[in-house]
Order: C-alpha cells, then structure tokens, then sequence
C-alpha cells in the first residue's frame, strides 16, 4: 500500500456518506411520525434540519471535487469518487422528500387527517430498509447486495398504488374529502419516490465494484403498465 | 477486428540478454495512426520492448531477440533484413533531447540528405518544423546553433528531424520526462497532429501522461523470474477507468509495490 493518506481521506468520505445517509432516514421517519400525531412543531424541526443535509451535501461535493484534482484518482478510485458524487446528490434530493412532507404537515393547519395512517408509514419503513441496506452495501462495495435492493421497491409501488384507490374511494364518497385526500396523495408520492431513488444509488455501488452501468430493474413505467392490466 | 488496420506487429517476442530474459513473449498489435503507450513500474522492461521496435538494443552486447517483430508483413528480425532501414522506417524520440551540435537547419537536413533526399531541402526542412509545431518559433534563426533553443524547442526539433525522414512509426521513449508542464503539454498536443499521418509508440511514467494522450495502453510487468511481459493490452479508457487486471488496477490507482 503506497496511498495511506488517500486511503484514509476515501474512508473518511464513506464515513460521512453514511452520517449523511442516517440524517436523511431521519428526516423521513420523523417526518412521517409528525403527520401521524400531527405535532406541527417537530414538522418544522424537520423543515429546519434539511438545511443541515443540503450542506453536508455541499461540503462533502467540495471534498470530493478536491480529492480528485489533487489525488487524480484511477480505476476503482474514480469510479468511487466520480458516483459518490451522484450519491450525495441523491441523498440531499431524498432528504427533500422528508422536508416535503413536513410541508405539507405544516400546511394542513388544523385540518385532521382523512384517515388514520397505516400503509404511509409503512411505505416510509420499507424505503428507509431499502435505503439503510443500500449504503450499507456502498460502504461494504458489495455489488450483489446492491443489485438485489431495487426489486423490492415494487413493494412500495403496491403500497403507492393501494394508497391512491383508497383515496379515490373517499374523494368519489365525497368531493369535500378532495384536499385531504390529496395531502396524503402527495406524503404518498414522495415516499414513492424516496425508494426510486434508492435504486439509483445501488446501481452507482454496482458501477464502483464492477465498472459496468445500467438499470438494475425494471422501470416504474413497466410496474404501472403490469398493475394497469 | 479484421478491417483495423495495424502498423505493426510482434508474434511472442522476447528479448533476452545473454542467458537473461528480459522481456518474454510479448504478442501486440499496434494500430496505424493511433497512439499506443507502454506503462509499468520502473525495470519492467518498457524501454527495452520499445528499442526492440527499432532494432536499437542490437547495439548492446550479447543482446538477442527471439519472436517475430513484423511490419507489412515482414518480420524485421530476419536475415536479410537491413536494419539501418528499419530504423528510417521506425524513428525514435528520446527522453532527453539530443540535437546535433550544429543549426537548427541542418538537424533536419543532415538526416535527410545522408538517407540520399532529392527534392528541395528548404521545403523539407520548412514542412518538418511545421508539423513538429516549431516553424513560427525558429523561422527567423534557422541559422542559429539547435543549443540555444529550450528543452521543449529542442524536444520538438528532435520531432520535426525524425519526421523528415517520413517514417512510418515513431517510437518515444519517455519525450516528456525532462521538460516543464507546458511544454509537456505541447508535446502531447503535437502528438494529436502527428497521429494524423503517423503511427506512436510511447513510453511514459507518467500515467496522466498516457491517459491523456494515449489511444491504447499496454501494461507491462515483470515475472518471478524478473522477466517483464504485457500482462493487460486494452483501449486507454477501460485501462485507466475499468482495468481487467487485478495488478494493472494496483498500478494505476498507486497501490502498487
């Protein structure tokens, strides 16, 4: 080993990954917690706290870039440091979903919720699950780990696709249930997305292991296409 | 494969010194107008493959090849083969830049007029310093002594004397090591015009160097018997982005040794 200085500095990137990876599975369990209680208060928490996740992003966007031009890394080094980028990015994104449901919470004002929340919170365990094991498997480079996450997220597309014949259901009983059924239409479809996103970063691990890109899974396009028939 | 043209190619070529193998069995195929680097770790034998292209290591003693070197098809270690030929067929541009004592005119002229050049030496001379990208620095002292030029002027008027000959092949070895960051980067870009019409083969420490200016790369290292061969011989993108070789991936990323 002639790079131990490069070595630690790359350790110290995926250690702050990780720390930037548990704020944002955070955020999201918090953020759906607060809607559950409707606790405005810790919905701003939520709302105040993504601040701290878009600079971490930035700061660790800042290492990285630094990194590369001092180190002019090669091979499984660039391949690591070129998608690390991509992963914060796509942490910070996922930490909006978070914030956008402490929105929505804020927003709802005193409003009570159409229906108490079962498959929401739901939908919001399985994605941090995918999430956890996804950085779990960045940080171990364990590329077949990565590859077997995205599938599950035809699980969370189930649970999306439930919540809205659900909310259907309330908004033809009744036209008055329109703006809450779609309060929880739209906590729904960030969830949706948060676990998206998680294939995104397991096809990066794959990538930084083998060298090889591609999508992992089946598009969501093709999900719907098969739910629709 | 079969419509790429190759400029050159060794059938399991080893070269050995007396009873020692110094580079063993080597099987490449270099493409015409491309640029082909040769990086290793230091005494894998890089240097003696690339002299070996030219026939340069028959002048140290008890130096022997085995294997065939072909170009068009003619295997330049054979017995009839002249290799004062070979060698202005396949010139060389060396680490540190070797001017002849004399004007920058007749460094290029002097080459030309001993391989027996007919035509008009000025055009000549005019035509090699500007592909070596020279011309517009020394049109105005052609005269002067090639000394009084820069380490990266005279690396380039090495260029333009070994381009006056018109070979088909220039081989450097390391053109770059003893000059500045610009005028490194000259060379390279001089690299990008020469492949237009030329055939390089180089050998660079500097794997920076290769990835930049490198269309292929061949990794080489040495053996337990210290012999040093080709272990990974791909296009420069998959050698420095996706390595098929475990010591080709250690080398590049610095964990090698």
């Amino acid at each position: 080993m002639t790079r131990k200085a490069f070595d630690t500095e790359i350790q110290n990137i995926k250690d702050e990954v990780i720390l930037l990876g548990s704020m944002v599975e955070h955020a999201l369990l918090g953020s759906v917690e607060a809607l559950k209680k409707r606790d405005i208060k810790a919905a701003e928490a939520i709302i105040a706290e993504d601040k701290a996740i878009n600079k971490k992003r930035f700061d660790l966007e800042d290492q990285l870039v630094t990194l590369i031009a001092r180190q002019q890394p090669m091979a499984q080094d660039l391949r690591l440091l070129a998608s690390t980028l991509e992963v914060v990015s796509e942490l910070e994104r996922m930490g909006d979903y978070a914030k956008g449901i402490a929105n929505i919470n804020v927003r709802m004002g005193d409003e009570k919720l159409l229906k108490p929340l079962i498959d929401i919170p739901r939908m919001a365990n399985k994605g941090v699950d995918m999430l956890h094991r996804a950085l779990t498997a960045y940080a171990t480079n364990d590329a077949e780990a990565a590859a077997a996450i995205p599938v599950e997220d035809d699980e969370v597309d189930a649970l999306y696709n439930q919540i809205y014949r659900e909310l259907m259901v309330f908004v033809i009983e009744d036209a008055k249930n329109i703006e809450r059924a779609n309060w929880l239409l739209w906590v729904a479809h960030n969830l949706e997305r948060f676990a998206d996103r998680v294939t995104n970063l397991c096809e990066r691990t794959v990538y930084i292991v083998k060298g090889t890109f591609g999508e992992i899974k089946q598009s969501d396009d093709e999900f719907w296409k098969d739910q629709n028939k | 494969m079969e419509n790429i043209n190759y400029a050159i190619e060794t059938n399991d070529l080893s070269i050995h010194y007396g009873s020692f193998t110094a580079v063993k069995g080597v099987n490449m195929k270099v493409e015409r107008q491309k640029i082909t680097a040769i990086i290793g770790p230091s005494g894998c034998g890089k240097s003696t493959l690339l002299r070996a292209f030219n026939r340069m290591n028959d002048f140290v003693p008890g130096c022997h090849v085995t294997g065939k070197l072909l170009l068009d098809n003619q295997n330049l270690y054979g017995k009839d083969v002249d290799p004062v030929e070979v060698r202005r067929k396949i010139g060389m541009v060396f680490q540190k830049p070797n001017p002849f004592p004399k004007s920058i005119y007749e460094n290029i002229a002097w080459g030309a007029r001993i391989n027996g050049f007919k035509g008009k030496m000025d055009e000549l001379v005019e035509q090699s310093l500007r592909s070596a990208a020279l011309w517009d620095e020394v049109k105005d002292k052609l005269q002067q002594s090639a000394y009084a030029l820069s380490g990266g002027q005279q690396q380039r008027l090495c260029i333009a004397r070994t381009i006056a000959i018109q070979p088909e092949i220039i081989l450097m070895d390391e053109p770059a090591s003893a000059l500045d960051p610009i005028s490194t980067l000259r060379i390279e870009e001089l690299m990008q015009e020469l492949k237009k019409n030329y055939t390089i083969i180089i050998v660079t420490h500097n794997m920076q160097q290769a990835a930049r200016a490198s269309d292929y790369t061949a990794m080489m290292m040495i053996d337990d018997q210290r012999a040093g061969g080709v272990i990974e011989f791909d296009d420069t993108k998959t050698i420095f982005t996706r390595p098929g070789d475990k010591r080709t991936e250690d080398y590049v990323t610095g964990r090698f040794g």
